[in-house]
């Protein structure tokens, strides 16, 4: 198992020949050179259909470029390529660091996943443009996709629970707990939501074995739980690892992240249904989907708690990090955006809110605030590490990065919130007579402004990823390094 | 590693005595108002369940015990509405559109009505606020090609132009070009006359000729000056309105293959009051006769 070298005793005082284990982190390296290059792709292409929204004529008149087809392409590779690339190989590293064991399965398990996974992206991401999709949100990549995904999943896991089993600590770190959450659950999702028939195999078209309100259900159950699961148990483990690193302070509370931890978990899965209020869905579903989004409204405050309150006694480093600054200032928009879902699942908010640019402003407000930035702080800190480096580049770009990007999520939410609001209030708005007082093109004309500042806010948060790619390439290829660390700690000590 | 609790100096909290990777943890127990709003989300939740329909039993489901469902409040709302407005559409469906035009409160009802009524049901075609289209008449002004009239306009609606309907309003203009009626020199001759009615020079001797043609083949329908004739829904071809555009180009395409525009019989898809909400609110889009 693992890459065994000699490493421990080179340059060392009082020579004591210790055999270590590495840690596998070439794998670790190349998922964060993917996470940022698809955080780049995924941000343009965001900042592309946000202006086709305020700009039509931006589709181009071309099948492969229109909205329909960059949509899915955009949030395939935020939340996908960006955030799993993000996910995936922070947890890698988490898992061998806290467990001291080198990765389970090696190298060549670590390469299959990485090298599955971004095969899975380049898959999804081209059956977008030439019009392969089942028509599911989130889940749109075709059944022959949904297969390959499914193994790579499946490696995935072997890898990270083997890890696990091997630990050399006595206890599981609560860091893994959502990260093996996240794994095992999105597998179930994954495979529940995607049981399609394929017309033939060597055809792309497949159909889903679901009918009807059942496929609805499914559907969101699927969907809610990627919000569930993926971007926010996930990321979850992320700050549980990264903020204690970077604050170099203890978890706030170990009993609230227990507490938290199963009560997101029991809950979560509930939610789904709050997508499809004032649909086909009976409503005694619509009920237990609301009624458990609220109640997720503190366990979800539990993480904001822990992942905030760690830097008690640290927070001079939010001054002098930047990088911690994005993590601690993601568990804050975190906080805001898991106290709007509840809100927005209530129905008499959601009957306004639903299907408006609210929706669109919540979701952003936890994918650029929350994902991203817990994304930036992981990578922040974790780059000079694993490149050997004495820190990053430059702090100052770091300091560009934090405010163009911050200044482009308050514009983007800001300009959801009132076109959504507007838009819903237009939609329902009736006269004395009882008649709809403006047809659905006037509420789209009245959008354009806020598009047009979406989409400025957009360029920005991208004009920072911009920033942040050109700093850690630059970090990387610096001269200045550090004593190789990626020894098993305890093992060189033992 | 040894399980070692220690106490953290700046907040005075136990530590679990676990370390990952140089993380501790701290025992702080969880915080008060925290723990105090979780449970009341959840009696909240609790009673949220009981009043309303919510947990799944084999067959059916628990309908709580408020009594409310989504398809009774529809249900309940869209009757109200129906109700409040029933006396005013019945009042329009019984009173012909010059009466209905005099009365404010019935005018006014027209007006939010058939706003609504034509951005759902006309816009798509006749645009918004009737601004009209290749091929779609505009609406908003005095050029009619069925005629003006309330009547006329509400005929119109509510059968339709070249439908299934047999009320629908029938008229074919010849394919004098297709179908070999006129040669091209002759067609291109009328085309040049047709123009010069809106006032477009062209050499005398070329009008003459399509004077001639036109006189025998289009008078009949368009009138012997391109007056129109409401009628024969033969449009004006003397006031520089085109339907489907006023270069000579397209009009010697409308010679040679006429033209078949059609729109659907609305009485078969909207009730008689939302029909004469219509009429009477095209009617006052401004150019009504």
């Amino acid at each position: 198992m693992g890459v065994a070298s000699a490493i421990g005793a080179q340059g060392m005082v009082g020579v004591r020949p210790v055999v270590t284990e590495s840690y596998h982190e070439d794998v670790v390296r190349a998922f964060m050179v993917a996470a940022m290059f698809w955080g780049i792709a995924a941000f343009a292409a965001g900042v592309y259909i946000a202006f086709q929204l305020a700009f039509p004529s931006l589709n181009l008149g071309l099948e492969w470029t229109t909205f329909g087809r960059l949509r899915p392409l955009h949030t395939s590779a935020a939340i996908f390529a960006f955030g799993g690339s993000a996910l995936v190989g922070s947890s890698l590293y988490v898992v061998q660091r806290t467990c001291r064991a080198p990765l389970f399965g090696g190298a060549y398990l670590g390469w299959f996943v990485f090298l599955g996974y971004q095969l899975f992206i380049v898959m999804a991401a081209t059956g977008y443009l030439l019009g392969i999709t089942q028509g599911k949100e989130y889940a749109e990549p075709e059944w022959y996709v949904d297969l390959w995904l499914t193994i790579v999943w499946v490696a995935y896991l072997i890898a990270f629970a083997g890890t696990l089993f091997k630990r050399r600590e006595p206890h599981i770190y609560v860091a893994n707990w959502f990260y093996l959450a996240f794994i095992i659950t999105i597998a179930m999702l994954h495979i529940v939501n995607n049981v399609t028939i394929p017309v033939s195999f060597t055809g792309t078209k497949s159909y889903i074995a679901w009918a009807g309100v059942q496929d609805a259900m499914i559907q969101w159950w699927y969907g809610h739980n990627a919000v569930g699961f993926f971007l926010t148990a996930g990321f979850l483990g992320m700050m549980y690892y990264f903020i204690p690193k970077a604050a170099q302070r203890p978890v706030y509370s170990y009993r609230l992240s227990i507490v938290h931890f199963w009560a997101l978990i029991f809950l979560y899965i509930w939610a789904g249904p709050h997508h499809l209020h004032y649909t086909a869905l009976p409503d005694w579903t619509q009920t237990l989907g609301m009624v458990m989004s609220v109640v997720l409204w503190m366990p979800s405050w539990g993480g904001m708690i822990n992942g905030i309150m760690t830097l008690s006694g640290a927070w001079d480093k939010l001054r002098t990090d930047p990088g911690l600054r994005f993590s601690v200032t993601a568990v804050g928009f975190y906080g805001m955006s898991t106290f709007e879902g509840p809100v927005m699942s209530v129905k008499a908010v959601n009957g306004l809110s639903h299907y408006t640019d609210w929706t669109i402003g919540h979701v952003h407000s936890g994918a650029l605030g929350w994902v991203a930035f817990i994304c930036f702080g992981m990578m922040y800190y974790i780059v000079p590490v694993l490149w050997n480096k004495k820190g990053l580049y430059s702090k100052a770009l770091v300091e560009w990065h934090f405010w163009t990007a911050t200044v482009g999520i308050v514009f983007y939410i800001t300009a959801m919130w009132v076109s959504g609001i507007m838009q819903g209030l237009m939609w329902r708005a009736y006269d004395e007579y009882g008649f709809l007082q403006y047809s659905f093109v006037e509420t789209v004309a009245a959008m354009h402004p806020y598009y047009v500042i979406r989409g400025t806010g957009g360029l920005l948060f991208l004009t920072g990823a911009l920033f942040m790619a050109y700093n850690l390439f630059r970090t990387i290829r610096s001269a200045e390094s550090n004593e190789p660390q990626s020894a098993v700690a305890a093992v060189a000590a033992e | 590693m040894p399980t070692k609790i220690e106490k953290d100096a700046t907040t005075g909290q136990d530590t679990t005595g676990h370390e990952w990777d140089g993380i501790k943890e701290l025992n702080t127990p969880l915080p008060k108002w925290w723990l105090y709003t979780f449970y009341f989300c959840i009696v909240w939740g609790i009673a949220y369940t009981v009043l309303y329909p919510s947990w799944p039993t084999l067959s059916s489901h628990f309908g709580g015990t408020s009594g409310w469902t989504r398809r009774a409040e529809l249900a309940e709302t869209l009757t109200a509405q129906k109700a409040a407005q029933a006396d005013t559409r019945a009042k329009i469906v019984a009173t012909p559109i010059e009466e209905i035009r005099k009365d404010p409160a019935l005018m006014g009802y027209v007006q939010a009505a058939g706003r609504v009524a034509f951005a759902d049901n006309c816009a798509g075609c006749h645009g918004a606020g009737g601004a009209g289209a290749v091929g779609f008449p505009t609406l908003a002004d005095d050029d009619w090609i069925w005629g003006g009239k309330p009547e006329d306009i509400l005929q119109t609606i509510t059968y339709g132009i070249r439908n299934a309907n047999e009320n629908s309003r029938i008229s074919d203009m010849p394919r004098f070009g297709a179908d070999g009626l006129l040669t091209k020199e002759q067609i291109g001759d009328v085309a040049d006359y047709v123009l010069s009615l809106s006032g477009t020079a062209a050499d005398p001797a070329v009008l003459a000729r399509g004077a001639t043609v036109f006189a025998e083949n289009c008078a009949a329908c368009h009138g012997e000056k391109g007056e129109g004739m409401h009628e024969m829904g033969a449009p004006r071809l003397s006031d520089g309105i085109w339907l489907y555009g006023g270069d000579r180009k397209t009009v010697i395409e409308t010679i040679t293959y006429a033209r078949r525009g059609s729109m659907p019989a609305w009485i078969e898809r909207l009730d008689p009051a939302t029909v004469k909400v219509l009429a009477t609110y095209v009617h006052a889009l401004g150019g009504g006769q």
